[in-house]
């Protein structure tokens, strides 16, 4: 049965190189078409549910962006425009000014602005924030929770495996397809229902 | 609602009870929502000097059309480093090729997503069947593996920015020798093991956890990720190419399929003339030397030899299979489901430490601990059959190589290792023969 050695157009070694070549073929387009049929062509980004989310502090130190990628977000359409803003001031504060000992963001980032008596906006200064939570913690405690952290995609790198989510002690990230990146809670209780309802 | 139904039906005549029981049971609801949603507690002013409510931005992320970009840059690249190696046996090409392939794949895309870490999205996919991954990894697995199936491992020469960067520095490579290039040589399978495990059980993506080169392209790294990449840029002055050699697990699979590639790089465009220029030019120890020595083996001795190897092949493949399965409470240490349930499982803490994050995160999340617990020996059956198959992987490894030390395969030219050869046409230069003026006579 054995092949003639000699010959240069045909031998065993070659019919066993081919064989093996069409199996290898074979077995990566078979691997392809397995997981082809879960893929989505925008490709998934990494987002943090903030239903989940303990404010543990951690997104601002672990992720591969300095400053992070993650930022409080401001829904302004949940907030209630408080004098006494619990994610604003520290919980101690005496007087409701502006002075630096008063304020819960360590870098600065909220900016507060009088619209009309009693009601204050509250900004985000986006390139400060660092993504520590505090403020959303303070919001989440004694306000509306209209703060919130989220990944912020014109930030983002999109690592293959999010170097936060990793570390995340409430398991708040996911994967969510590119072209619905954000995982924000609004105001009315039907959409917060349906944002909480599983396969979302 | 789930109250609405375990209410007890109440007893006849009872109206006001009734109505006493709504009163609470919608008492109940509310305080639920308050302490899940966080309803308002200020409700939103109503403005009377005209103030507008900005917007909540919502920033998007890059566009899908760059991800098909990236897809297009990779068969471009793929398609013309092939060509340079194949057609123009030109070095220089190949140089100027990885150079590019560094500034785009590397310091613009910033090293994600790459080939390399894309084993894992496969693996996860396939073994999760929720997740859903980018289509762009699958082109990225998939594309050099069948480029290096048909062409040789010509992704590794000029498109891999690991690669290129790795071979900018190599000024001064010396030879490591049999020996340590094939102990070394493991590392990479012990790698794509454990990355294959890993991701399989959903725990981590270990290649990009530990990718040394992703901090140089971001120019932002930790101190230990910054060290790692130090230390095998430093080292590859010296040692060609170290994480292409002893840790790429992608250069695992590169290697199988390019040892039954269809065309290879050859160091000689005609015949092999035995010139011996070629023998050092190879930074990688990846030229094949002749082997000549025609003393026919003794029948006995290689027969010996044969059985040999037959009976220990097995037995590593069963030994490996054997203690990766009694290693795989270590190797599931690693995942964080594992590693909640054993600090919940710690009897109560005598020593005043505060509670982890962990575990007061856990515990707010309202899900049950039971059910963690069924999760976590879930994963722990999935860890001891995958410590099964990974330790079984590791043994066959290690008995083929082993194996591969014991025979002597005789050749008369100076060939480059299919598998282990990169592709990157330093030897070409090197040979004397031209096409056009067939074999030369050394005088």
């Amino acid at each position: 049965m054995e092949e003639p050695e000699n010959n240069p157009k045909f031998n065993r070694r070659k019919f066993f190189a081919t064989g093996l070549r069409a199996s290898f073929l074979l077995g990566i387009g078979g691997v392809a078409a397995l997981v082809a049929k879960r893929s989505i062509a925008g490709g998934m980004v990494w987002q943090l549910d903030p239903a989940k989310c303990v404010q543990c502090g951690r997104c601002a130190t672990n992720c591969v962006m300095a400053p992070s990628a993650v930022k409080c977000v401001h829904v302004y359409a949940m907030c209630g425009y408080c004098d006494l803003c619990g994610g604003y001031f520290k919980p101690e504060t005496k007087t409701l000014t502006t002075a630096a000992e008063n304020q819960l963001c360590p870098v600065n980032a909220i900016k507060r602005k009088f619209v009309e008596d009693p009601f204050f906006e509250y900004t985000i200064e986006e390139p400060l924030c660092i993504g520590c939570g505090k403020c959303v913690k303070g919001c989440g405690s004694f306000g509306n929770g209209s703060l919130q952290l989220q990944v912020r995609h014109n930030i983002c790198v999109n690592c293959n495996h999010c170097s936060i989510a990793r570390n995340c002690p409430s398991d708040a990230f996911s994967r969510l397809p590119a072209s619905q990146p954000y995982l924000l809670r609004q105001v009315s209780v039907e959409n917060q229902i349906t944002a909480k309802t599983p396969g979302r | 609602m789930i109250r609405i139904k375990t209410y007890k039906p109440l007893r006849p005549g009872g109206k006001k009870r009734k109505r006493l029981a709504l009163v609470f049971l919608l008492f109940l609801l509310t305080t639920q929502f308050l302490n899940v949603y966080g309803v308002q507690r200020f409700p939103k002013p109503e403005f009377e000097s005209g103030y507008f409510q900005p917007e909540t931005l919502q920033p998007a992320g890059r566009a899908e059309m760059l991800a098909i970009m990236d897809v297009f840059f990779l068969v471009l690249s793929l398609a013309i480093v092939t060509w340079l190696v194949l057609k123009k046996r030109s070095r220089t090409g190949v140089f100027w090729m990885s150079l590019a392939s560094l500034a785009y794949f590397g310091f613009y895309r910033q090293g994600c997503v790459c080939s390399i870490g894309a084993i894992q999205n496969m693996t996860l996919a396939l073994f999760d069947k929720s997740y859903v991954l980018p289509l762009s990894a699958i082109a990225f697995f998939i594309l050099p593996l069948i480029v290096t199936l048909f062409f040789g491992r010509t992704f590794c020469a000029g498109v891999c920015p690991f690669g290129a960067m790795q071979d900018l520095v190599s000024f001064n490579p010396q030879k490591a020798g049999p020996k340590l290039n094939t102990v070394l040589g493991l590392i990479p399978y012990i790698y794509l093991g454990l990355a294959v495990l890993y991701a399989a059980t959903g725990t981590d993506f270990i290649i990009c956890r530990y990718d040394p080169f992703v901090g140089i392209f971001r120019f932002n790294a930790s101190f230990g990720m910054f060290i790692f990449a130090g230390a095998l840029l430093i080292s590859g002055i010296f040692i060609a190419r170290p994480y292409c050699r002893f840790l790429c697990p992608y250069g695992v699979l590169l290697n199988w399929v390019s040892r039954f590639s269809w065309k290879h790089l050859t160091i000689t465009p005609a015949q092999c003339i035995q010139c011996r220029l070629c023998e050092d030019s190879c930074p990688y120890d990846a030229i094949d030397m002749p082997v000549t020595g025609k003393n026919p083996e003794i029948r006995t001795a290689t027969l010996r030899k044969m059985i040999l190897i037959c009976l220990l092949i097995p037995f590593f493949t069963v030994l490996g299979g054997w203690t990766g399965s009694q290693l795989h409470e270590t190797l599931a240490g690693v995942n964080g489901k594992v590693r909640l349930s054993r600090a919940l499982l710690q009897p109560a803490q005598t020593t005043g430490q505060p509670e982890s994050i962990e575990i007061t995160a856990f515990k707010s999340s309202g899900k049950p601990v039971s059910q963690l617990y069924a999760e976590t020996s879930l994963l722990l059956k999935k860890f001891y059959t995958g410590g099964w198959v990974l330790g079984c992987f590791l043994g066959l490894v290690f008995g083929i190589t082993l194996a591969y030390r014991m025979v002597t395969t005789y050749k008369t030219d100076y060939t480059p290792n299919k598998g282990a050869c990169f592709s990157c046409a330093r030897c070409v230069d090197f040979c004397p023969v031209t096409l056009n003026n067939n074999t030369p006579k050394l005088t």
